[in-house]
């Protein structure tokens, strides 16, 4: 049995479109005086971040960053070159060691200071993919046909996910407020504009305790009931395209089932019919109500703030078992699927 | 990781010190090491091959890793030749080619499976000539045969293939062949009264309508013709159509080709009508040939540059009813 580790607390930006000549640190230190804040902690067992020095373009970027923590007296700390999703999983398996009862979670990413689709490109195989000059939106349009080609959804489909997630964005005070879908100018076909993320600036914290210290941080743990994290091959070629199999797998091992909400990292419409699909989520299933990526998407941040939303439905009493997600690399290759629970464990 | 940085122009309007445009870059690039397997694939890609390589269980793997993705095993040491032919498995249309792009031109990106392959390489697939943000063509779909264009030039890397494009389906095939025509007798006649500026018609034995121009028999009883009659350069409209597509015989696009009933004839011609906005004529319209400068008279129809509106009455539809 692991030990039980809850989400105790979550804070994230007001996230920005466009760059508000606030340098990363800026953006990330409110955040994690907030969630210090909160919580009443002011040191925590282990810290861990996602963060992607391409983002800003210098090497080390994410060291910085650790003066917005306090790193005096020394902590203990580590660094995903991911979102931080991948950073709360770390610090989850660290939690299950038993010698630390709290940790701190950040993601960062200010997207909006470089060519986003071009910095992605340096993610890809550096011999078959990135000398084409190959970029995330056209990767994403790839799949897009394969699974519209082999599932019959129409774009159509993909706008209705486009107008849900924008509605929805707007009830939720940190996403960026667009505007309902229009046009039918494509950005690369078979997407349009609205079914592509937007590039966003932002961060978020997450702070997770184990068993009576989550209940002395918090009213309503959002207790982690199943976490796990599967990948796919590099080369899209080898794949696939139409299906999730790492989403499906990831969602067996975190036991996703009785699912009343689900937070998912969709930076694309057809990713969320995709991933609804792997993971099983049916009509009675709440997909995104935060407006998901869709309506704000703050690279390396975004897939820890789903599994923040979620667990935010448990902290407020909204609903007892809830999903968050979060995806890396070209075309869904990487999946992380967290189930997070209302009821009492440990 | 060295960076660099170097001011920018600010855009116009900003009157603030310039913002500092922030370069990564290595110069010269990366030194990667690529290994046995992908060296293999890179060097008969120079030479203008594409090959895969097989795995444990016998499927084929292209591009070639060193291991099966569906069980990390290590594949064999088998490379095979592969296409260089391939089938379309997906595509996406880039409308609007970014600087990063092998291509300044629409065009698609596809994942391609080359025959004798299990699994897809993914490339820039060139479709021809689109203007910026084309919307993807018709003919552009999944399971469409395409094959590599080579760089005359190949280094060793993905970039020695150019783009992929799609098989030939289709040529376009010109023709031109030049004849030396004499028109017969009839002709002959019509056309020497043209170069004296007369329309020339002959009138039917029998129905005694007058065919011009003439033939040397009527087309309607079948018999002989050689009575001459001469007609006036005056008609009716009786059909028409608007014409978009440019025509080195018509002053402009749009043009108007019209059936014209000559006064006195029991036949229509041929002709342009101008004069006249395209959309303004109509059956029944009077018209009147507009003959080129005496001057310029040759031995041909053209010299009426075409018919022009008269200010005549229309004629009634119930009169040419029967010459359309």
């Amino acid at each position: 049995m692991p030990r039980p580790v809850a989400v105790v607390a979550f804070a994230q930006t007001e996230h920005s479109g466009e760059d508000r000549g606030m340098a990363e640190i800026e953006i990330l230190a409110p955040v994690i005086t907030e969630i210090k804040e909160r919580t009443g902690q002011k040191q925590f067992g282990f810290t861990c971040s996602g963060s992607c020095d391409y983002l800003a373009g210098a090497p080390f970027a994410f060291v910085s960053a650790l003066d917005a923590i306090g790193a005096w007296p020394p902590i203990s700390e580590s660094h995903v070159e991911m979102d931080a999703a991948w950073a709360l999983y770390e610090a989850w398996v660290k939690l299950q060691h038993g010698d630390i009862d709290t940790a701190l979670v950040y993601g960062f990413g200010k997207s909006s200071q470089g060519n986003l689709r071009a910095v992605l490109t340096q993610q890809l195989d550096p011999y078959h993919l990135a000398p084409l000059g190959i970029d995330a939106v056209s990767l994403a349009a790839l799949q897009a046909r394969a699974y519209m080609e082999r599932s019959g959804a129409k774009e159509d489909d993909l706008r209705a996910v486009a107008a849900r997630s924008r509605e929805a964005g707007h009830g939720n005070p940190f996403a960026l407020h667009l505007p309902a879908p229009e046009g039918d100018d494509y950005d690369v076909a078979p997407l349009r504009p609205y079914d592509v993320a937007p590039v966003t600036d932002g961060a978020a914290a997450i702070v997770l305790a184990a068993g009576d210290r989550a209940r002395e941080l918090c009213e309503r743990p959002a207790w982690i009931t199943g976490i796990d994290h599967r990948t796919e091959p590099h080369a899209p070629g080898v794949r696939d395209l139409s299906r999730s199999d790492s989403a499906r797998v990831a969602g067996e091992k975190a036991g996703a089932t009785g699912i009343e909400v689900a937070e998912l990292h969709a930076q694309y419409t057809h990713e969320e019919l995709i991933l609804r699909e792997a993971l099983g989520l049916g009509e009675d299933t709440v997909v995104n109500p935060s407006g998901g990526p869709l309506s704000a998407n703050p690279m390396m941040a975004a897939g820890l703030i789903r599994i923040g939303e979620a667990a935010a439905r448990v902290h407020d009493g909204s609903a007892s078992r809830v999903l968050g997600h979060a995806s890396s690399g070209p075309c869904l290759q990487q999946n992380l699927v967290c189930v997070l629970s209302g009821e009492n464990h440990g | 990781m060295p960076s660099d940085t170097a001011p920018v122009e600010n855009a116009p309007g900003d009157t603030g010190p310039p913002e500092p445009n922030h370069v990564l870059e290595f110069p010269g690039g990366y030194t990667r090491s690529v290994g046995p397997v992908i060296g293999r694939f890179f060097s008969e890609l120079r030479d203008g091959r594409l090959v895969g390589v097989r795995t444990a269980d016998g499927r084929v793997l292209v591009p070639p890793s060193e291991y099966d993705p569906q069980t990390g095993e290590d594949v064999t040491d088998e490379f095979v030749e592969v296409g260089p032919v391939g089938t379309v498995t997906t595509w996406s249309w880039v409308a609007h080619p970014a600087k990063e792009h092998p291509l300044d031109r629409p065009f698609a990106w596809a994942l391609i499976r080359p025959d004798g392959a299990d699994t897809a390489l993914l490339h820039a697939l060139d479709l021809g000539i689109f203007e910026e943000g084309a919307k993807p063509p018709k003919f552009l779909r999944t399971g469409m045969r395409v094959r590599p264009r080579w760089r005359a030039e190949r280094t060793g890397g993905i970039g020695d293939i150019e783009c992929f494009q799609p098989e030939v389906t289709m040529i376009n095939a010109p023709t031109r062949l030049e004849y030396r025509l004499k028109g017969g007798q009839a002709l002959r006649r019509f056309l020497e009264g043209m170069s004296e500026g007369r329309i020339l018609g002959h009138r039917c034995p029998v129905c005694e309508s007058v065919i011009v121009p003439m033939k040397g028999l009527c087309p309607r009883d079948g018999v002989p013709t050689t009575e001459e009659v001469e007609l006036p350069d005056t008609g009716t409209v009786t059909t028409f159509a608007v014409n978009n597509i440019p025509d080195p015989r018509a002053p402009e696009v749009p043009f108007v080709s019209a059936y014209v009933l000559l006064d006195g004839a029991g036949l229509t011609m041929l002709t342009l009508v101008a004069g006249i906005p395209a959309d303004q004529v109509r059956m029944g319209m009077r018209v009147k040939a507009a003959w080129r400068p005496r001057e310029e008279w040759e031995r041909t129809m053209g010299n009426i540059k075409w018919f022009e509106p008269i200010d005549e009455p229309d004629v009634p539809f119930e009169e040419i009813k029967d010459f359309m």
